[in-house]
């Protein structure tokens, strides 16, 4: 495994426009042999774009695609090892079950196709469906098929496009954990395109969060959850809380930051902006780590943690925490997500209460950014 | 529990009110399928029990036709007639396969591939029948006369040779041929294979193409797997709507034919309006009835397109 590199994805440069408008701005991404990756971004950020140029189905503008050492930039689709699961897909409609998944084969001339298939259908579970027509089936099962009809290839790279948009929320977490055993068992590269942040998360070893055309950061989903780079990022991963603050000092490792009046730390190695002393950053801290505690309890909040007093404007219960939406003077909205464990009864809204975090938990972006960026009401606009 | 008991009363006489709007209701459908109903029945089964009635009568026209069961006209007209009834559906064959073969690729074209020129090759393809039939086929004389350039350049290409040889023409002439005829027929049809066609390619989901080629199918096996199977209603449809009037047309072999070329829609033109022999006219017009539905039928079945509808 560690030598074969024959299903590597390479991309390098590769953009694509349409006359004035660019869909990719040129991009260099390496995707090992082997990996699950996800392409993650909002409607329009180029994802799918990308995608369609390594099937083949869409021509690069400028850059190559290389499938290990194979430069497969200028093959036609049917003359690269990739198979596509298409988003809502493209099952053909005249053809049942068996024939779409044997199709495949049957176009590379293999004759005996019906074990393969039939092992195929098992995998996904559709052994007993073979002879329905596509239209008689769920769309989970549809979905089914159109991964089995891509994997009896056998393919260097299975690219899916979206592949679980038309499902429910339960059955998209079914078939999420279903995709992520079947790339564990057969090994191959899965190219996964979504704009749902979670469905990446869940199912990719390596996630790029592309943006107007760009990739605006890449790691693991840990990684880009903890350390966002960008307030897109921030913002478009999960809920962030960005906050503006001026640099006052650097002590040692730490930066002292000065935010509405009061004082906030933040590891430097935690911070990807400039921080010359008296410019200004952005300081992110996520909703779930930050404790909330009533005023009156302010003395018992342990030093060294970064602290912000603020009141209550609305708490919504939602089973397994509570979401404050805190109003302060460094920042009018601060969501706070506080696990139901010892509710606290003098928490409602109204109520004076101090906001504390670990430093370590903070991270800081460049404040020249939208502080907006990859928000709901932002992406929807 | 005590809400349960009290809500039905108030109910109760809100039912009467509900009822004479559902009874009017029920009759709706009835009442718009009449005007669709007495105009089939006055212009298609009344004609149709006459015209059956007149071909089972003898007589003459001085002393009257009446009903007398005389069926052997039947077998009269047919053993008199066959040889049109043979080229009747010879010509109507040959003009569908023309048909098909010159209207899918256009159909496709306008399909798949016009972009933003679609709307204006689709009121070219319509465009014709803003002209009455009788004039488009006239037109056919003079693009198909003797010495018009299609003639010459046929001529000297020597395609006239081996059109001869197959006998769809004759010396040096294609007007007063098979050849003239089939091709009339082709041209007046041609947008009633056209339309259903392209009406089928239009509805296939572009992503299927792509999918097929991600597949590893060449564009010619996308075509032949994915692309035709799937236009099969269109070529169904397609293919009725140009045979069955194309089997039954007489104006092309008129105008465009000669005595040779005679169909069996020439035959019963002459029958009802020359010779006034209304029971044989009666009697082929049934056959020539039968006989397309007998083989329309035995098509759609062949074709097996439920399975695509």
């Amino acid at each position: 495994m560690t030598t074969d590199n024959s299903g590597d994805v390479r991309l390098s440069g590769i953009g694509k426009t349409y006359g004035a408008f660019t869909a990719v701005h040129p991009l260099d991404l390496t995707v090992p042999q082997g990996s699950f990756f996800a392409l993650l971004g909002a409607s329009g950020c180029g994802k799918t774009t990308t995608l369609r140029m390594i099937a083949g189905l869409e021509e690069p503008t400028c850059g190559t695609v290389h499938l290990g050492d194979q430069n497969v930039t200028h093959l036609p689709p049917y003359k690269r090892p990739v198979n596509t699961v298409f988003q809502s897909y493209a099952l053909f409609p005249h053809l049942d079950i068996f024939e779409n998944v044997a199709f495949g084969l049957r176009r590379r001339g293999i004759k005996s196709v019906k074990k393969q298939v039939e092992e195929m259908l098992d995998l996904v579970q559709l052994g007993e469906q073979a002879r329905k027509k596509p239209h008689q089936l769920s769309g989970g099962q549809q979905q089914r098929v159109a991964v089995a009809r891509a994997l009896i290839n056998h393919p260097k790279v299975l690219l899916l496009d979206e592949p679980l948009g038309a499902l429910d929320l339960k059955l998209r977490r079914q078939m999420q954990l279903e995709l992520k055993r079947i790339q564990t068992e057969v090994g191959i590269t899965f190219i996964h395109v979504t704009h749902d942040q979670e469905e990446a998360m869940t199912m990719a070893d390596t996630v790029a969060v592309m943006n107007g055309g760009r990739v605006e950061q890449l790691g693991s989903p840990t990684d880009l959850y903890e350390n966002p780079g960008t307030t897109f990022v921030a913002n478009f991963l999960g809920t962030s809380n960005l906050i503006e603050a001026e640099i006052d000092a650097r002590s040692g490792d730490d930066i002292v930051l000065k935010a509405g009046g009061d004082k906030l730390v933040l590891p430097a190695a935690r911070c990807s902006a400039p921080t010359p002393a008296g410019g200004r950053v952005l300081v992110g801290i996520r909703p779930e780590k930050i404790s909330l505690a009533h005023a009156d309890d302010a003395g018992a909040v342990p030093e060294g943690r970064n602290r912000l007093t603020g009141r209550i404007v609305d708490a919504s219960f939602i089973g397994v925490s509570t979401q404050y939406v805190v109003e302060s003077r460094a920042c009018a909205e601060l969501s706070v997500y506080v696990q139901n464990v010892e509710r606290d009864a003098r928490l409602v809204p109204g109520a004076d209460v101090v906001l504390h975090w670990s430093p370590a938990h903070t991270f800081g972006l460049d404040a020249a950014q939208d502080i907006d960026a990859g928000t709901e009401e932002e992406v929807a606009a | 529990m005590s809400t349960l008991t009290e809500a039905p009363p108030p109910l109760a006489p809100a039912e009467p009110a509900a009822e004479p709007p559902r009874r009017r209701g029920r009759f709706t459908p009835y009442w718009l399928l009449l005007p669709g109903i007495l105009w089939l029945v006055v212009f298609f089964a009344l004609p149709l029990v006459y015209q059956a009635s007149t071909s089972v009568q003898t007589g003459s026209l001085e002393q009257g036709y009446k009903v007398t069961w005389h069926f052997a006209t039947y077998w009269d007209a047919l053993s008199e007639y066959w040889p049109q009834f043979v080229r009747s559906l010879c010509y109507a064959a040959g003009a569908t396969v023309l048909c098909l073969l010159l209207g899918y690729p256009l159909a496709y074209l306008i399909a798949f591939r016009a972009g933003r020129w679609r709307n204006l090759i689709m009121i070219l393809v319509i465009a014709p029948f803003f002209t009455s039939f009788l004039i488009r086929t006239l037109a056919w004389k003079t693009i198909l006369a003797d010495n018009g350039v299609v003639v010459h350049t046929l001529g000297s290409l020597h395609i006239l040779d081996l059109t001869n040889w197959l006998g769809w023409t004759a010396g040096d002439r294609v007007l007063a041929t098979p050849l003239a005829v089939v091709c009339g027929l082709t041209y007046n049809f041609l947008p009633f294979m056209i339309l259903p066609l392209y009406t089928s390619l239009e509805r296939i989901d572009g992503r299927l193409h792509e999918a097929a080629g991600d597949l590893y199918a060449k564009p010619w096996t996308t075509f032949r797997k994915v692309t035709f199977p799937l236009s099969m209603p269109g070529v169904v449809s397609g293919t009725l709507l140009t045979f069955i009037p194309a089997a039954g047309d007489y104006v092309n072999s008129e105008l465009l034919g000669s005595t040779d070329t005679r169909m069996i829609g020439n035959v019963i033109q002459t029958q009802f309006l020359r010779i006034l022999d209304y029971p044989t006219a009666a009697a082929l017009s049934f056959i020539l009835m039968a006989a397309i539905l007998a083989m329309v039928t035995i098509y759609i079945r062949r074709s097996g397109t439920e399975d695509l509808v």
